[in-house]
């Protein structure tokens, strides 16, 4: 049986229902909210502040250090609290994708801290992450080039589809589930972009386009989130 | 949606956003919070636009204090050391006042002259890589004795001070407060009781609150003769 209609009855390029916030956390630096549907991640933006341990300072320029965290009642199992391979790997994973677009030179002998925090999660956490994380970055007052979008792609089968949910993610007929989060500079430069699964050559510069396409809706998205905060 | 209906009203500025284009042309030039690519200027950081002529400059509305050499600050002393003190000033530097800046001679312990905890207004002397030098040197410098401490978000300074000081000058003449601002958010308020120095500190909140509004010093006025009756 072919992957002809999506399970949440989506279109095929059609990312699930988005909402985007910053501000969210009274007491940090910076803070803001971005969700996927289910998926809900809040970033949280303290500093640039002085570097400890000392050890670690860059007197060129300033560290970004990012924190993933999938809090325990985001699954439905309950996961064992606190850092593990996977939150380490992605909160790296985070750290790359913004540090080209923030202007560390700025800040010598400092640290950047981004904590990331998934309230709930159906796949696409890391995306729902960095998006989050980037407005709070520019709503802290930090210096940067431009915001940063990021979804995930899939090939599900033979389909290439936007924003992929857990049942998708687990597809198993056919040529099976392929994941690929992915993030872009507003300029349209990609700071992201992981593979898991198998996809052929020319089916992933389509992924590429299709990905770049949805990441302009995101940044609308984000852009109108940063303006509203002003408002308040 | 009320407030949003009285935004409105109150002639907004526009936002800039890292990375959007803010203005086209080789005419104007670039300022702090935005760069230039090409023909266009684009913003680095999120906050007001503001051109004047032909200078385009971003006013952050949020962010830490960085430290600049001239800035008058208010600090806590964190540490005395034999050859001065370590001083909080909420920025990511360690900063430090020299013992060379204290005007009279100290016989044996620091914290004879500023004790740990005491509040100081400072000069910013010099920012080096590693931190930041203080100096009190200067009339109008030293240890703060009395009257209450207040934080703000030091991108709001320039709003609570106002043009050429008139708005931080109608709070002092209003209250009947002495009222020091440190650019790094840090503001001092003593008055001969304490009612005027909370009417001086609800003042600065309230100006902190509606720093975005264009004629603030004339709402603060208003504000002012609104208590009064």
């Amino acid at each position: 049986m072919a992957y002809t209609k999506r399970f949440d009855g989506r279109k095929f390029d059609e990312s699930r229902k988005m909402e985007a916030k910053v501000g969210v956390v009274k007491n940090a630096d910076g803070s803001a909210m971005f969700r996927f549907g289910d998926t809900i991640a809040i970033a949280v933006v303290y500093g640039p502040k002085q570097m400890h341990p000392q050890h670690m300072q860059d007197p060129k320029r300033g560290l970004l250090r990012c924190n993933y965290d999938m809090l325990s009642f985001s699954v439905p199992e309950r996961k064992r609290p606190g850092p593990n391979r996977r939150s380490q790997e992605i909160g790296k994973v985070t750290e790359w994708a913004l540090s080209s677009v923030v202007d560390l030179e700025s800040y010598p002998n400092t640290v950047v801290d981004v904590h990331i925090m998934i309230l709930q999660a159906n796949a696409s956490t890391r995306c729902a992450g960095i998006n989050a994380a980037s407005m709070a970055l520019a709503s802290a007052g930090i210096s940067m080039k431009e915001l940063v979008s990021a979804v995930s792609i899939g090939k599900i089968d033979d389909k290439i589809v936007v924003d992929l949910i857990k049942e998708e993610e687990d597809y198993e007929d056919g040529e099976g589930a392929t994941d690929m989060p992915m993030a872009f500079t507003k300029s349209g430069e990609i700071t992201l972009l992981q593979l898991d699964g198998r996809i052929r050559p020319e089916e992933l510069k389509e992924a590429v386009k299709i990905g770049k396409k949805a990441c302009k809706e995101i940044y609308e998205l984000q852009k109108k989130a940063l303006r509203k905060m002003e408002e308040k | 949606m009320n407030e949003e209906k009285s935004m409105n009203e109150e002639n907004k500025r526009e936002i800039g956003i890292p990375g959007e284009i803010i203005v086209k042309g080789s005419d104007y030039l670039p300022g702090e919070g935005t760069r230039r690519n090409g023909e266009e200027i684009l913003a680095t950081k999120f906050g007001l636009i503001d051109i004047s002529g032909r200078l385009v400059k971003i006013i952050p509305l949020s962010g830490i204090y960085m430290p600049r050499p001239g800035n008058v600050v208010i600090g806590r002393v964190l540490d005395a050391n034999f050859s001065g003190w370590m001083m909080d000033i909420n920025a990511p530097y360690s900063s430090f006042l020299p013992v060379v800046e204290c005007p009279r001679f100290i016989k044996g312990d620091l914290t004879e002259f500023l004790a740990i905890g005491d509040m100081v207004v400072c000069k910013v002397d010099n920012v080096k890589p590693k931190g930041v030098d203080l100096t009190i040197k200067l009339r109008g410098l030293g240890k703060l004795e009395n009257g209450m401490i207040i934080f703000i978000n030091s991108n709001k300074v320039p709003r609570v001070i106002g043009r050429e000081g008139s708005m931080i000058k109608m709070i002092k003449d209003e209250t009947k407060c002495d009222v020091v601002v440190g650019q790094n958010g840090v503001i001092w308020i003593s008055g001969s009781n304490v009612e005027d120095e909370l009417k001086a500190k609800e003042a600065i909140i309230f100006v902190v609150e509606k720093s975005f509004v264009e004629g603030l010093t004339e709402k603060v006025k208003e504000w002012f003769d609104g208590r009064k009756k």
